[in-house]
């Protein structure tokens, strides 16, 4: 649709996660490794279920339409599931690292907790997840044509980008909430992030009623983000200490000698 | 490798699980559901010679507009004024691509960025050639005869409006009345049409067409821009247009020995093979072109046994000129190559030239007979033009129509006769069937077709049946035929008793004009061609437009067709295998220099699925035609064709939705909120971060 359509569309997708590198990741190099190793799990998770869809296709009906809804149903939860199978895969990588980078280096603590390290995470897997979705549809915008002359409707490429965007904050909540019950062996939280990433995979079969799937998602990624804040040392008083800009006082007040 | 087979399955499924769930579980790119490709599109390209470019160009990343279906001239405001969305791209039908729309919108070259015609019904008359064809090529210039330079004395093609040689700075492309234009006038009827006064709604349906030419200015300029390249590959901007002559002598020479050859005298019989139309690739040329060579042909056959039988004194030449619309350009190579001792006979052993125009759109019963009177002052030749004439209208004894002689101050048709005589005033005689000015309503444009000629069959007959099917104007063409036929013979110095066997086939006649003006993949057609080019024969006619010269010694669909029924007429058929065909000069009695020999398909015999083929042996053989401007590398010649054509990297069409400014100025202005919003508070949780997450849940590892 143009390079304004282009850009708009590329701003909205990636705003909060480019906001988000540049202020938080762009100046910590481990930061920077450890984000770019999650966007390599969320790959080789895509990989795997890509393989599945490659062989379960070709050797299915390909006329059948029934058939092949219930496959990309299939594909899509499979890939799910894949998904959270690699980021649990990844924590316990982490989690051995961890160990190691305590040998290795002169302080006694950790360069670096797996609070920050689920978060860096969780925004890796939003990063690529967010590429592969968005990519493609950005590469067609820069045309001069719009989507509709088939009768499809004409608001998919900001809806992509809408969705997009989600999906990239809804990809760092689940990691930073992934992470810190797979810590303290919540098991019936890790089994919400599964869920709720499920449902959200489920609601773009809602598609062309973006409304329909719109919603529902950005309602999901607020309470998960709520959700997130909670398990990350965030509080009602913290915020409200912020917003009143009182939080001079507070630090010195809690000031504590390590 | 791996990766990139990795990345193709990554991709594949990613747009799988992004696209619309849609039953129909094809692969749906996005690309797919933006873009309608439109395939049968033929568009104007750009043409070049020493002086000019005419044609048309778009610009290297397409032209695009808002379809706006043109209904009427006075419709022509919308876009040039008054509508609220420029640039447009106007559709419009045949009946409305005239000169003086196609000016109006040149001269708005801002608000339209192309035309699109589509092909409809024929307009009365239309010609989009110029008014005087090929005025500075033939033998009438300034030093010849002022009188009759630049048809001072009878304007040949006065409905010409010159289209075809104008310069358009926007693309123009033409296409057929079929799926396609169905689907763009439903875009069109959708999403462009004015509701009650109110505005146009966006999302607007428009086109983009891409034809971006590489060569500019003129011919010289292209050449030496395409000769600058130094690689060992030079990368070529244009190419001259060119082809083959097909000439077969009734008694052939040996085609090594070049030059003058003693006591022979030949009598040439010509005619013009190649046609144009605006969209080149659209040539029809049925009363331009086929006319005159059909004839030619079916006297070629109607020759046959009684040049075998009594061989005449003279030796005839028949010659089938290609490229003869873009400045004569078969022709003028016959005679450089004659004048320079590169064509087996010279100047001197012309005797005379019977040249057939086109003929078969009478505006009565008589054809007529134009000859030179400039080279007529002299009395030699004079004499021999008369008794050519004498020979003409003896010819016609016994058959439905006479040949009357032109006004004797009146040049001649353009024709390649006007070739021969810039180089040597020869005797002749151009045959045609109007007096002054042309008859040919459709001369050199689209519609100039089988229905031009009248050419209609029963509609209950099959195609096999419509072949054999002798129509009137073929019962017409085949007794001009052998008028023409006799008139050779004796012209040739033939025995008069043996004229009036000689008659042309209204069978073979009729068969021709179908294979060339309806369908050339017919059965006749099929049985004469060789096996390796049965694919050159199509459902259509074949194209007219003579086409760029090829480096490899590859002729046209229409050259070879010619060719081998001029070798299915005049030679004879042998019985030699096909290995002894390909090297016959291994047998005693045969000659490549003589003769060449042809495997053809053959008929396929009643009861059987096997073609009968066999080898056919003739003297037809096909001559170069390339300008010889190009061998001289003289590129601003005045006195040889210098047409070029220009090459492109792609030419395509497609249609598809545009949304209006707003919408994607409102999509670029949400994304830079988003992204401000987003540094803002990154910003302001980074720097509050100690506060907001403060809250130590494991005592010990405060990190932050």
């Amino acid at each position: 649709m143009t390079a304004s359509v282009f850009f708009g569309c590329t701003f909205i997708a990636f705003g909060p996660a480019i906001a988000l590198f540049l202020f938080t990741i762009a100046r910590d190099p481990l930061r920077v490794i450890f984000l770019i190793a999650g966007a390599f799990f969320w790959l080789c998770s895509l990989l795997l279920s890509s393989l599945v869809w490659f062989i379960t296709v070709q050797i299915s009906n390909k006329e059948s339409s029934s058939q092949q809804k219930g496959l990309l149903i299939f594909g899509v939860v499979l890939s799910v599931l894949l998904q959270e199978t690699c980021r649990f895969g990844y924590y316990k990588l982490l989690k051995k690292a961890n160990e190691g980078l305590l040998m290795l280096s002169a302080e006694e603590t950790m360069p670096i907790s797996i609070r920050q390290l689920a978060y860096v995470s969780g925004l890796g897997f939003g990063f690529m997840s967010g590429a592969f979705s968005m990519v493609n549809i950005l590469a067609d915008s820069v045309g001069p044509g719009t989507i509709g002359i088939h009768g499809d409707s004409q608001h998919y490429f900001l809806s992509s980008a809408f969705m997009t965007m989600a999906i990239v904050l809804l990809h760092m909540f689940w990691g930073v909430v992934f992470f810190d019950s797979c810590e303290k062996q919540h098991w019936w939280s890790l089994a919400v992030v599964v869920i709720s990433h499920l449902l959200v995979s489920c609601l773009t079969f809602q598609n062309p009623q973006y409304v329909g799937s719109l919603v529902p998602t950005y309602i999901i990624v607020f309470l998960l983000g709520l959700w997130a804040f909670f398990c990350s040392g965030g509080s009602l008083r913290n915020l409200k200490l912020c917003l009143t800009c009182k939080d001079k006082d507070f630090l010195l007040a809690n000031h504590r000698p390590r | 490798m791996f990766a990139e087979f990795a990345g193709k399955i990554l991709e594949y499924f990613v747009e799988r699980y992004r696209v619309h769930f849609v039953l129909d579980v094809s692969c749906n790119s996005v690309a797919q559901k933006i873009y309608v490709e439109l395939n049968n599109t033929v568009p104007c390209v750009r043409l070049l010679n020493a002086t000019h470019q005419i044609g048309c160009q778009s610009s290297i990343s397409g032209d695009t507009g808002v379809i706006h279906v043109l209904e009427s001239e006075a419709d022509l405001e919308w876009p040039l004024s008054k509508g609220p969305n420029p640039p447009y791209m106007v559709l419009l039908e045949s009946s409305l691509f005239t000169k003086s729309i196609m000016m109006k919108m040149k001269n708005a070259s801002s608000r339209v960025a192309g035309v699109v015609v589509v092909q409809k019904t024929s307009p009365p008359e239309f010609s989009p050639h110029t008014t005087c064809p090929n005025e500075n090529t033939g033998v009438y210039t300034e030093t010849y005869d002022h009188n009759l330079a630049h048809c001072n004395t009878t304007v040949w093609n006065p409905r010409g409006n010159g289209l075809s040689y104008e310069e358009f700075d926007s693309p123009v492309f033409s296409l057929k009345e079929d799926n396609e234009t169905e689907v763009i006038k439903q875009c069109y009827f959708d999403h462009n049409r004015v509701v009650n006064g109110s505005g146009l709604q966006y999302p607007l349906c428009a086109m983009q067409l891409f034809s971006h030419m590489h060569a500019v200015t003129d011919t010289a300029t292209c050449m030496r821009r395409s000769s600058m390249d130094f690689s060992t590959s030079p990368v070529m901007v244009c190419d001259p247009l060119g082809g083959y002559n097909v000439c077969a002598f009734i008694r052939p020479y040996n085609s090594t020995a070049f030059g003058h050859k003693e006591n022979e005298s030949v009598v040439i019989a010509a005619a013009r093979l190649d046609s144009r139309a605006f969209f080149l690739e659209d040539s029809t040329g049925a009363e331009g072109s086929v006319s005159g060579f059909v004839t030619l042909l079916a006297a070629a056959q109607a020759l046959r046994e009684a040049t075998q039988e009594a061989p005449p004194t003279r030796n005839i030449l028949f010659a089938f000129f290609h490229g003869e619309v873009f400045d004569y350009i078969g022709s003028s190579r016959m005679v450089y190559d004659m004048k320079n001792n590169m064509f087996v006979i010279d100047l001197d052993n012309v005797h005379s030239i019977l040249e057939i125009g086109q003929v078969a759109v009478r505006s009565g019963t008589n054809l007529f007979l134009h000859s030179d009177p400039v080279s007529r002052r002299n009395n030699t030749v004079h004499d021999e033009v008369t008794n050519l004439v004498k020979n003409l209208q003896s010819s016609t004894a016994g058959l439905n129509f006479s040949l009357v002689e032109t006004d004797f101050s009146q040049p001649l048709p353009p024709s390649s006769f006007q070739r021969l005589l810039r180089a040597r005033a020869i005797p002749g005689i151009v045959l045609a069937d109007h007096q002054t000015d042309i008859n040919n309503r459709y001369y050199e444009s689209f519609y100039d077709n089988a229905a031009h000629l009248n050419l209609t069959y029963p509609s209950n007959l099959s195609p096999e049946e419509q072949l054999e099917f002798v129509t009137d104007t073929a019962k017409s063409l085949t007794e001009v035929a052998t008028a023409v036929a006799r008139a050779l013979f004796k012209q040739a110095g033939g025995n008069n008793s043996q004229v009036n066997k000689i008659n042309a086939d209204p069978k073979t006649v009729t068969q021709m004009l179908y294979g060339f003006l309806v369908r050339s993949n017919n059965s006749w057609f099929q049985a004469v061609m060789a096996p390796e080019l049965k694919d050159i024969l199509q459902p259509n006619p074949p194209q007219y437009y003579v086409g760029v010269a090829k480096s490899s010694h590859q002729a046209n669909a229409l050259t070879y067709l010619v060719q081998y029924l001029l070798a299915n007429l005049t030679g004879t058929a042998t019985n030699l295998t096909q290995s002894q065909c390909k090297k016959p000069d291994e047998l005693p009695n045969e000659s490549t220099y003589l003769y060449s020999y042809l495997w053809v398909q053959g008929v396929v015999p009643p009861n059987s699925t096997q073609r009968e083929s066999f080898c056919v042996r003739t003297a037809v053989r096909l001559v170069k035609a390339v300008s010889p401007a190009f061998d001289l590398g003289d590129y601003i010649s005045k006195e040889y064709s210098t047409w070029t054509k220009s090459q492109w990297k792609f030419i395509k069409a497609r249609i598809f939705l545009v949304a209006s400014r707003d919408l994607e100025m409102l999509t670029l202005g949400v994304g830079v909120a988003v992204l401000f919003t987003s540094l803002l508070v990154t910003y302001f949780v980074r720097t509050k971060a100690d506060v907001l997450f403060s809250s130590v849940r494991e005592p010990n590892n405060a990190a932050y």
